[in-house]
């Protein structure tokens, strides 16, 4: 295919992502150098009240936002170097914190308690995804063919729901004496909250997350069990291989790529952690990195979004996933490059 | 054919994991099931702490909604006899009245129009009949299973969900057809070359996968809001403000989608044999030509694959939708997240259950009619690669 040929079928595809994608990063990344305020002035405001035997008048000094001819705010932008990255890092607080080994104050920070979590949910959920699908897929292929079709069907249930939709359903579950919530306390018979403390909402947010994808993965290795090598597993009886060996060193290694495709793709998508925040409206106790930037960019009371420092919660959200996928994309890099 | 011996299983292990099965099958379908259930009963029923009232619900019947045995077992017969009918009957009226090489869309009608009299069947002749039939009937007649649709009314007339619904069906349509026609080409493209430039492409737009969604937003948003002011010089007065527009948003959204759908389809096209197109270019075909005549009667598994997926994207989607569209234009996912989010009454709680199920409903069509297409679209680039 000559490249001219090559340009016309790929041109449109390309042109949008550059304008939607690589164009917004370049605007971010400069956003997050420069903030834009509206300009002020000093007016003096004359205010009188009428009295006797003439009104009382004061004036004072006021700030007044400039508008234009359009009655529009004159805003100015101005570069201000690392200073948004410093207000979303806060810095001076984290040092204090780290002196002080006070954990919980570290936890105040916005920026690190939503680090901390994103993390710790990417990591926690990807081995249960993994292993829950491996079991789903194991099972589903040794049952009898006529109920694996239904058994697919309720399985991509979960995976299709709207995701703030799914957690929003876990969350009518459990909320106040819920039907989850109550079979919890007649089974440990203990009154429980579970929306009332930061831990149990993150144990429900991960188990939904597993819940939520865990199909996936079931599907996905399904497919690959389809192509084990009979005549392998076969020989592997011959030799004396006990089920969990046959498990471990013929059917492992057969699935490895589509591990590590799994691996991958749950790291951009759990990295990406958000809508069960707004699903378990768990703000005030957890937020992730998704959160922060939508956060900053959703206008406060005032009516003002702050576009730099969301800029700057971006650029670090996003420096963080290139380093998470570095390592799993580089390894399914050199198994393709192969057979591309 | 026999079963390998490597994968016999001891009766043990067999029960053991045929229980494993049954119970992820309770877990998956559990929520959905019971928000359903849910979204039927008053709030004093549906936050019941006891499963049977929420089941039964006894505070729905007693405020007079409710369904008699005999209703249950009438409605039961007329389902059963609804769906014979739609796997009997309906195939030939539609081979019979849609117009030749039209079938898909004569199908449409035709299950539209299905729905649309089942459901007056179900709501309007049904509680009608059995309205005149249950005193007649005895213990048969009394109502035995609470059931209230009140909130889907409240929902759908009362809070004007249809504009929602509207608003969705806008963005998830335009998301579908432009991300197909531009994906689709591309992944021709880019199975066909086999080129080192092919092979970047395809590592950037995987790591443009990668980006959270909210970095490319705020990316967007200062410059939607000022768009007015900065494509003046360009389009003079007529300059949009592309903040609150939803085909501002379906082109965000095709972008954001566009490094999935060259990835699923470049791996279909690379599974179409080259012989194909080859043979044609060898008649004297260009590559265009050869695309239209030659792969494109054979592509459309691939595609509807991966329309689904575009169709999930945009029809899931919260961030962006929340983000980049105002009130008047917001589609149903961000207006059921402002339902809740107020100070909310009991009441309003179920109301947003029955919007959520609302929700899901085409979902669960969407599985049911195109179950393997999903299940390929999610190992396409997985097993294929």
């Amino acid at each position: 295919m000559r490249f001219r040929t090559f340009a016309a079928f790929v041109g449109p595809s390309l042109f949008l992502m550059l304008l939607f994608i690589a164009a917004p990063l370049a605007t971010v990344f400069w956003n997050s150098f420069h903030v834009t305020k509206p300009l002020y002035e000093q007016v003096e405001v004359e205010t009188c009240t009428p009295g006797f035997p003439k009104q009382v008048c004061t004036t004072t000094l006021k700030q007044e936002p400039i508008l234009d001819e359009r009655g529009q705010l004159v805003t100015e932008t101005r570069f201000v170097g690392l200073e948004s990255y410093g207000n979303v890092l806060e810095l001076p607080r984290l040092r204090a914190a780290l002196a002080g080994w006070d954990w919980n104050a570290i936890n105040n920070i916005d920026f690190w308690q939503a680090l901390r979590f994103t993390l710790l949910f990417t990591l926690v959920t990807m081995p249960l995804v993994i292993g829950t699908g491996l079991l789903i897929a194991l099972t589903v292929n040794s049952t009898l063919q006529s109920i694996r079709g239904p058994v697919i069907f309720v399985s991509l249930l979960p995976f299709i729901i709207t995701p703030v939709i799914g957690a929003l359903s876990i969350r009518w579950l459990f909320i106040g004496d819920g039907i989850l919530t109550a079979a919890l306390e007649a089974w440990t018979g203990r009154d429980i909250a579970m929306f009332a403390q930061g831990w149990t909402i993150e144990l429900m947010m991960y188990l939904y997350r597993v819940w939520h994808v865990a199909p996936f993965a079931f599907v996905v290795f399904y497919a690959g069990l389809q192509t084990v090598n009979q005549d392998a597993l076969e020989a592997a009886v011959i030799d004396g291989a006990s089920r969990f060996e046959r498990l471990r060193y013929v059917i492992i290694p057969h699935l490895m790529p589509l591990i590590i495709f799994v691996i991958l793709i749950h790291l951009m998508d759990a990295y990406r952690v958000f809508e069960e925040i707004v699903g378990f409206s768990s703000q005030a106790y957890v937020i992730s990195l998704q959160w922060l930037t939508y956060d900053f960019l959703m206008p406060d009371e005032a009516g003002t979004r702050s576009i730099s420092r969301a800029s700057a919660s971006a650029m670090l959200t996003m420096i963080g996933i290139i380093l998470l996928v570095a390592m799993p994309l580089r390894r399914a890099w050199r198994d393709r490059r192969g057979n591309f | 054919m026999s079963v390998p011996r490597s994968m016999r299983h001891p009766l043990r292990l067999a029960l053991l994991s045929n229980g494993f099965l049954a119970f992820w099958c309770l877990v998956a379908a559990f929520p959905i099931v019971w928000i359903t259930v849910m979204s039927f009963k008053t709030p004093f029923d549906a936050f019941s702490s006891n499963p049977f009232n929420v089941i039964l619900g006894p505070d729905t019947r007693s405020q007079g909604f409710g369904l008699s045995l005999a209703e249950i077992l009438v409605g039961l017969a007329l389902a059963w006899l609804l769906i014979r009918l739609a796997a009997r009957w309906l195939p030939g009226q539609v081979a019979r009245f849609s117009p030749p090489g039209m079938t898909a869309f004569g199908w449409t009608v035709a299950i539209l129009m299905y729905a649309v009299g089942a459901l007056i069947l179900f709501l309007a002749v049904l509680p009608l009949v059995m309205s005149v039939l249950n005193p007649w009937l005895g213990p048969l007649g009394r109502d035995a299973l609470g059931l209230t649709i009140e909130h889907y009314e409240a929902v759908w007339i009362d809070r004007k969900f249809t504009r929602n619904f509207g608003n969705s069906m806008l963005v998830t349509a335009g998301v579908v057809s432009v991300s197909l026609t531009v994906g689709t080409l591309a992944g021709y493209g880019l199975a066909r070359s086999g080129s080192d430039l092919a092979f970047w492409l395809l590592i950037i737009a995987l790591i443009f996968r990668a980006l959270p969604h909210s970095v490319l937003v705020a990316g967007y948003l200062p410059v939607f809001i000022k768009s007015a002011e900065i494509l003046r010089p360009i389009f003079g007065e007529a300059a949009p403000v592309l903040y609150g527009k939803p085909w501002a948003v379906i082109a965000v959204l095709v972008s954001i989608n566009q490094p999935f759908t060259i990835w699923m389809l470049r791996s279909f096209f690379h599974n179409i044999p080259r012989d194909l197109d080859e043979a044609a270019r060898v008649d004297g075909c260009t590559h265009f030509q050869a695309f239209r005549r030659v792969i494109m009667p054979v592509m459309w598994p691939g595609v509807i694959t991966a329309g689904l997926f575009s169709f999930l994207l945009a029809y899931n989607d919260f961030l962006v939708t929340s983000l980049l569209l105002d009130g008047r234009n917001m589609t149903m996912v961000p207006a059921i997240a402002g339902m809740f989010n107020r100070e909310t009454t009991a009441s309003d709680e179920v109301q947003a259950i029955a919007a959520a199920v609302s929700i899901t409903a085409p979902l669960f069509v969407l599985v049911l009619v195109f179950q393997r297409q999903i299940v390929s679209g999610l190992t396409a680039g997985a097993v294929k690669g």
